[in-house]
């Protein structure tokens, strides 16, 4: 039944709660902040997206690996995941895109994996007690020693990760078709589809490793600003947020996603707190609260902006059917808009693809105004 | 958006009798419309002709009407209530097909009534292949290559475009009737002759062929705000050509990448959007070519459905009552989930377990029908498994199946496997679980079957298990393989059987061992919020969320999977066992496997456990719920036949004892106790072999009636009129053993029947429907029409059998309900057969006579006393009053399976029933017949032939039917003897005879009614081809004298009059207070 023999692992978390299961994926141990995922599926997308890294993943959805996975749907060059947890690898790749098992991919990756365990229990635990830290071992089978490399982990709180994920040198992304306009993307573990749809918008993306400062930014003479998801507490940017206020100061349109709109929302004077335990799926109810519609997004965050805490001169305009946290704002006059979750989706649905467009539009009227 | 208070009625139209394709998730979904609509504050009026639904209790709705699905009577019921609006949407094709019927002749326009959900506009493009094609070219999807015919010649045209093989549709049937695959121009024909002769409009649609590729559906709910969410996606199992019906299908889809899954998401949001289905839930199928991802759109359906059934099942989200609640105004956001309460409907459920669904087919009811499974849908009902993994569900759904005996095959040959594995059958997966135990490569299989490698692969895993128990001793398989078997769902019953041991001894070594299940919430959600509703199903893993209450607590066990025998009717019980049990103050615990009903609504009962009704999951349950009482009398065979079981396990079984139970299936000992009270029944005796057989059939006379022990729905019972038929049917019908004995009757010829259904207690017996068949003996009760009350039968002989009835229940101790079956013959009451169970009947006699027989046997089995619902001793005396008559007819399937005769006998074959309600005999049957889909002529020629016992009784129909106005033309035989006595008749071939002969004449639309009684064996093959072209072409064909003289009854009853008077049940029994 398992895929790498009957080779055990351990998954442990920092509260003493323990998971024993089968070993898959690569032989080795990984720490990091413990959450979970609902997406039913998406998990190439998941395993690739920066905004993961430190963090150990489990999948809700108890099948994974089914159709394998391709080289086209990646939202970075490498899986930046710590660790994996499954109920039940598959052994097969089943699709006609696949190129490989999720198992060998994992072993390629050098990422550990664990099967087997109770996963609801483990979300569920999770769900009433917060995401914690967490450690992951095929080569350690002793308990106690487990927890304890939990409890020795880094914690999530005040964590600096972009600087790990971010791009070592500015690269640029051209423009499908007709360039229109010019975005610097500051890439704080930026997604390839954000990139994939502004470039079909007609952009040519310039992405800017997170500490570029903003006079290099301006500098570049952007049409528009970019500011992308990404891992870690966005209380730990202290010199990033600095830039990001100057930069907007420009008076350039500004999108911010995710990580992006927790920079955008500190750099205007707001703050931001963790989240019990965060949002992570495909099918997460958002309410516009100007048009009254209900989109079903793709989220990603462990944290979020609060609300009490921005400025008047900035209004929320998207929140969250679930717990009414905030997903979305604007600011009233300059053109600045974020969202804390993904319109570029991969994976998840659709729905918010327009806020590209809406950026486009900004873009648009800010030439002609200008 | 708040909800529209510019509507205060609304109408809503049910499904109608249980067909094929059509069954009891219809009644789950109207039920759930009609709660949630008047839950809103809003006046709902319903029309169903079937009375064994919940839907139609009249506490559902404010007014109930059981009446014919006719645009006549759907139109006098408008007329009466003029309803605001009309929601067609809940109701499967029929009411959609209804209210379309109903725009178009003007009725929704001159009354003012509004249909809200779907509008016509949209309902036509989403029906109408040819406005749907055009819609999804518009919208730059594809779908397949084809067109449609109308004429042969057209066929011709299009067939040079599609190729060969063709996939034919006939536009506007249900389950695909009368469409198929034609690999050669010659199927080609038939098929699309068939086709155009099934389609109401006359019109097929032929395709190119996708056989093969992967099958997905995706659920859509729409709000007027234009918000849509996706309940659910489902893949199939059995690739493109095998009937989604027919296919197993597994929840969410499996071999889809995010990439893919969320394009088809994309297409169905376009797809509602075009179609333009306003609110609502829509279901839409896509075909994708696994070699490259190319995708089709096969169709649409605009309203909830037999999937919508399935997600709501499968997910937690309550499809048809949120769609219900999206049609008066509300929009997603603004409704509450009810599973999380916290969180809004607005959202896509994710769930963290697979669901399997597995039809079950009935192929063994049909002999002549050849096992082949293809666009059209022949299962009778479905199961669903939840698991944790695929394995599991699937594993899981297979034993809820209750197959009799599982097929276990031996020495198959390679060419068999193959033809077996190529071509889709009902027992295809046992052939491929073979094959892959034969060595047959996972490749190989996937390259005859086209199932996808995934599933395939999981197969094997399960293989691999079992390989890893087989051949060893119990005790000698250690605890991981155990657990890895109970993982994969294998049964307790699967492992003695691999190992040689009991289940028994099965059982108690994996509780040593400590494998026990643990049971899961279906939440919506992912276990992301906490859930509110102890909805569950068990798996072999860690943590246990039962969390089972302290409460006084009654578990209520299912009937599993519709079949013919046990369908809807059971659920109905069920559901009101545990309605009356709630509000006396217990807990109450479902337990069923069935996706389509009422009783698995996750609010239906204070629990439910999704799972299958075998000893082993039932005692599970029993395990950690510690119930106070357990119920096995509402869900028919399924949990009787688990009676004594349970007993020995010392399980509370409530109501009549499991020792009652048995003595009344045991022939010995009932036998003896007939003779104990002196009530005759016919000679029989027990037979384990031929010879046995011949002897007491010989003791007893012929004809006799044969039979298997222990069925339901008279599986395999035949009427048998001498040796060598015997002597056939111990060969080849059935395998008698001294486990499985054969029961042998002597037959009643032109017995009148009886169905008698009771209520008692220790010290009270209530006479509730005393129900007389309008079809001799030799039908099965089942697939008679019956009638209430009475209309031929001498007082004496109801005061009989009410004391026979009374003594029998004090004899059984019965503590709930009975049924039992009499038959009169030479003014002598026989007792024919004791259920002490509940019925099929029950839901048409509550109906009928206004009380509520399972509430109140579900209150009298829990300690209440029958007495204290002050009921009258015989309540088809006191309670039908004046002259009002109450008829249930049947409705069967045989236009699903050709080749096979469609002619009543002792197996029953009918799928569902419909009510019929008149102030005279004919007015009711008239109605029953109406709703049974039967045009009722008025005019036109009427074909008779009979046999020479008939001939007497068919000159008096013969002369009736003259002065009605038909023309009469007989059968050689029968003419002779009409124009004995003056009638003007003509005289037509029978089949053999020449031509044109009357087929060709019932082919020609030139015959209105057939009258036509058996003449023995030689003329079988002729009386099968009239038969089978009346059923082709509706043309009503009555094969017993009973029944023709009912339909003459009917048509006169008709004669010269166009108004059909409707009545709501509220109106027909002032509210019942006696149940309170």
């Amino acid at each position: 039944m398992n895929i790498s023999g009957l080779k055990q692992a351990l998954l442990a978390l920092e509260d003493g709660r323990v998971f024993r299961g089968r070993a898959w994926g690569a032989e080795g141990e990984a720490t990091g902040e413990m959450v979970f995922n609902t997406s039913m599926s998406g998990y190439q997308e998941v395993l690739t997206d920066p905004s993961y890294a430190g963090q150990i993943v489990c999948m809700t959805y108890p099948l994974i690996g089914n159709y394998g996975v391709n080289h086209t749907d990646s939202e970075s060059k490498r899986p930046w995941v710590e660790g994996f947890v499954v109920r039940e690898a598959s052994r097969m790749a089943s699709n006609w895109r696949a190129e490989e098992t999720l198992d060998a991919y994992l072993k390629r990756w050098k990422i550990p994996a664990i099967e087997h365990i109770d996963t609801r229990a483990l979300v569920r635990h999770i769900r009433d007690k917060g995401a914690m830290r967490a450690c992951l071992s095929s080569i350690d089978t002793n308990e106690e020693s487990v927890i304890e490399k939990a409890r020795a982990s880094t914690p999530m709180e005040n964590r600096e990760l972009a600087s790990q994920v971010t791009c070592a040198e500015p690269y640029t992304v051209e423009a499908e078709g007709e360039e229109r306009f010019h975005v610097v993307c500051y890439d704080f573990g930026v997604k390839m589809n954000s990139l994939r749809e502004l470039a079909a918008m007609g952009c040519r993306v310039t992405v800017v490793p997170a500490n570029t400062s903003a006079e290099d930014v301006i500098g570049l003479r952007p049409d528009g600003i970019f500011l992308s998801n990404g891992p870690g507490d966005p209380a730990s940017m202290t010199r990033v947020v600095e830039e990001v206020r100057s930069v907007i100061k420009a008076g350039v349109p500004t999108f911010g996603i995710c990580f992006g709109h927790q920079l955008l929302g500190r750099a205007f004077g707001g703050t931001t707190y963790k989240l019990l335990f965060g949002h992570r799926g495909g099918n997460q109810p958002v309410k516009d609260l100007l048009k009254g519609t209900v989109e079903i997004t793709s989220h990603n965050h462990g944290f979020a902006v609060k609300a009490d805490s921005l400025p008047q001169e900035v209004e929320v305009t998207h929140i969250n059917l679930n717990d009414n946290c905030v997903e979305g704002m604007r600011h009233k006059t300059l053109p600045i808009f974020s969202v804390q979750y993904h319109p570029e989706a991969a994976p998840g649905p659709h729905d918010a693809e327009h806020h590209f467009r809406r950026f486009i539009e900004m873009m648009e009227r800010a030439h002609a105004s200008a | 958006m708040p909800k529209r208070t510019d509507i205060q009625k609304i109408l809503i139209i049910g499904s109608g009798p249980i067909v094929i394709g059509q069954a009891a998730e219809f009644d789950y979904s109207g039920t759930q419309a009609c709660r949630a609509l008047r839950q809103e504050g809003y006046e709902v009026t319903l029309v169903n002709s079937n009375p064994a639904t919940i839907m139609t209790d009249p506490e559902m709705a404010d007014r109930t009407y059981i009446e014919p699905l006719t645009v006549e009577s759907v139109r006098a019921i408008i007329k009466r209530e003029r309803p605001d609006a009309l929601l067609p949407t809940v109701g499967g094709q029929t009411a959609l097909n209804m209210a379309v019927a109903l725009a178009d002749a003007g009725v929704l326009e001159e009354f003012g009534v509004e249909m809200i959900g779907a509008k016509r506009e949209a309902v036509k493009v989403a029906e109408d292949r040819r406005l749907f094609k055009a819609a999804m070219d518009e919208a730059g999807m594809q779908m397949p290559r084809g067109g449609f015919a109308r004429s042969w010649d057209e066929a011709e045209e299009i067939v040079k475009e599609t190729g060969y093989p063709a996939i034919i549709r006939p536009s506007f049937t249900l389950g695909g009737t009368g469409g198929g695959v034609a690999f050669n121009p010659e199927e080609y024909e038939e098929i699309v002759r068939a086709g155009l002769a099934a389609s109401p409009i006359h019109e097929v649609l032929i395709e190119e062929s996708i056989l093969g590729w992967k099958e997905y559906e995706l659920e859509v709910m729409r709000d007027l705000a234009d918000n849509v969410v996706i309940i659910c996606s489902i893949e199939n199992f059995d690739p493109m050509g095998v009937h989604t019906g027919d296919s197993i299908t597994v929840a969410p889809a499996q071999t889809l990448s995010d990439v893919e899954y969320q394009s088809l998401r994309d297409m169905a949001i376009t797809i509602i959007r075009k179609v333009g289905v306003e609110t609502g839930g829509s279901n839409i199928q896509f075909a994708v070519n696994p070699d490259n991802g190319e995708i089709r759109i096969i169709e649409m359906n605009p309203r909830v459905s037999r999937s919508s059934a399935l997600a709501s099942k499968a997910t937690g989200f309550p499809i048809a009552k949120i769609a219900a609640k999206l049609a008066v105004g509300y929009t997603l956001d603004e409704i509450p989930n009810d599973i999380t309460k916290k969180t809004p409907a607005s959202f896509e459920p994710t769930i963290d377990y697979v669901v399997a669904k597995i039809p079950k087919w009935n192929f063994e009811k049909f002999r002549d029908a050849e096992d082949v499974l293809g666009t059209q849908m022949k299962s009778v009902g479905e199961v669903m498994a939840i698991g944790r993994t695929f394995k599991e569900a699937l594993f899981k759904g297979l034993r809820s199946l209750e197959a009799v005996k599982p097929l276990r095959l031996r020495g198959v040959s390679d060419g068999e496997l193959q033809r077996k594995l190529a071509r889709p059958n009902s027992q295809r997966f046992s052939y491929i679980t073979y094959a892959l135990q034969h060595g047959w490569s996972i490749p190989e299989v996937h390259r005859l079957t086209r199932i996808d490698p995934w599933f395939l692969e999981q197969l094997k895993e399960v293989m691999r298990i079992q390989d890893r128990i087989v051949d060893r001793r119990l005790e000698d398989v250690p605890a991981e393989v155990i657990r890895a078997a109970k993982e994969a769902a294998l049964s307790d019953r699967r492992i003695a059987y691999l190992t040689g041991s009991t289940e028994m001894e099965v059982r108690n070594y994996r509780k040593r061992l400590g494998i026990k299940p643990v049971y899961k919430r279906v939440d919506t959600c992912g276990a992301e919020f906490e859930s509110y509703t102890p909805y569950l199903y068990s798996t072999y893993e860690e943590e246990d969320e039962s969390e089972p209450s302290e409460r006084r607590k009654i578990i209520i066990l299912g009937s599993g999977p519709n079949r013919i025998g046990q369908g809807v009717e059971f659920d109905y019980c069920c559901c009101h066992a545990s309605f009356a049990l709630r509000e006396a103050g217990f807990e109450t615990i479902m337990v069923n496997c069935n996706p389509e009903t009422v009783s698995t609504d996750y609010d239906t009962s204070d629990r439910l456990y999704f799972e299958p009704l075998t000893f082993e999951d039932v005692m599970n349950i029993i395990d950690v719920e510690q119930p106070e009482g357990v119920i096995v009398q509402f869900g028919g065979q399924t949990p009787l036949n688990l009676a004594m079981r349970l007993h020995d396990e010392g399980v509370p079984i409530i109501g009549t004892s499991p020792d009652s139970i048995d003595l009344a299936e045991d022939r010995k000992r009932f036998g003896a106790l007939l003779n104990e009270l002196g009530i005759p029944q016919p000679e029989n005796g027990t037979a384990t072999s031929f010879e046995e057989a011949r002897e007491i059939a010989e003791r007893i006379g012929y004809p006799v009636l044969v039979r298997p022990s222990y069925v339901l729905g008279g599986r395999a019972m035949a009427i048998v009129y001498d040796e060598a038929t015997l002597d056939e049917y111990m060969r080849t019908a059935v395998d008698a053993s001294p486990e499985r004995p054969i029961l042998i009757d002597k037959f009643l010829e032109r017995a009148a029947e009886f169905d008698v259904d009771a209520l008692a207690d220790e010290t009270a017996c209530i006479v509730a429907g005393l129900q007389e068949h309008i079809e001799e003996a030799g039908i099965h009760s089942g697939d008679s029409s019956c009638v209430l009350p009475p209309v031929r039968i001498q007082p004496e002989h109801l005061e009989t059998m009410r004391h026979y009835t009374r003594e029998l229940a004090r004899a059984l101790n019965v503590r709930g309900l009975m049924n039992i079956q009499y038959a009169i013959k030479d003014d002598r009451v026989y007792v024919l057969e004791v259920n002490p169970r509940a019925s099929r009947t029950v839901p048409f006699v509550s109906k009928a006579t206004g009380v509520p027989l399972a509430r109140i046997a579900a209150l009298v089995m829990a300690g209440r006393a029958l007495s204290s619902f002050h009921l009258p001793e015989d309540l088809t005396a006191s309670r039908i009053s004046g002259n009002r008559y109450y008829i249930k007819s049947p409705v069967f399937p045989f236009v699903k399976f050709p080749g096979v005769d469609p002619v009543l006998g002792p197996e029953m074959h009918s799928t569902g029933e419909v009510m019929g309600e008149g102030d005279s005999f004919g007015e009711a049957y008239a109605k029953a017949m109406l709703g049974a889909g039967l045009s009722l002529p008025q005019s036109g020629t009427a074909f008779i032939s009979v046999n020479d016992a008939d001939k007497g009784q068919a000159v008096l129909l013969a002369r009736r039917l003259a002065r009605l106005g038909f023309n009469l033309v007989a059968s050689f035989g029968t003419a002779a003897r009409l124009r004995e006595v003056g009638l003007q008749v003509e005289t037509v071939f029978k089949v053999n005879e020449g031509r044109p002969n009357v087929v060709d004449y019932i082919k020609s639309g030139d015959i209105a009614l057939v009258i036509n009684t058996p003449l023995g064996r030689v003329s079988h093959y002729d009386e099968q081809a009239i038969r089978r072209a009346a059923l082709q072409y509706n043309v009503p064909c009555v094969t017993t004298m009973t029944g023709a003289q009912a339909l003459v009854e009917a048509i006169t009853a008709r004669a010269g009059s166009d108004e059909i008077l409707v009545h709501p049940l509220q109106e027909l029994h002032a509210v019942s207070q006696t149940a309170k």
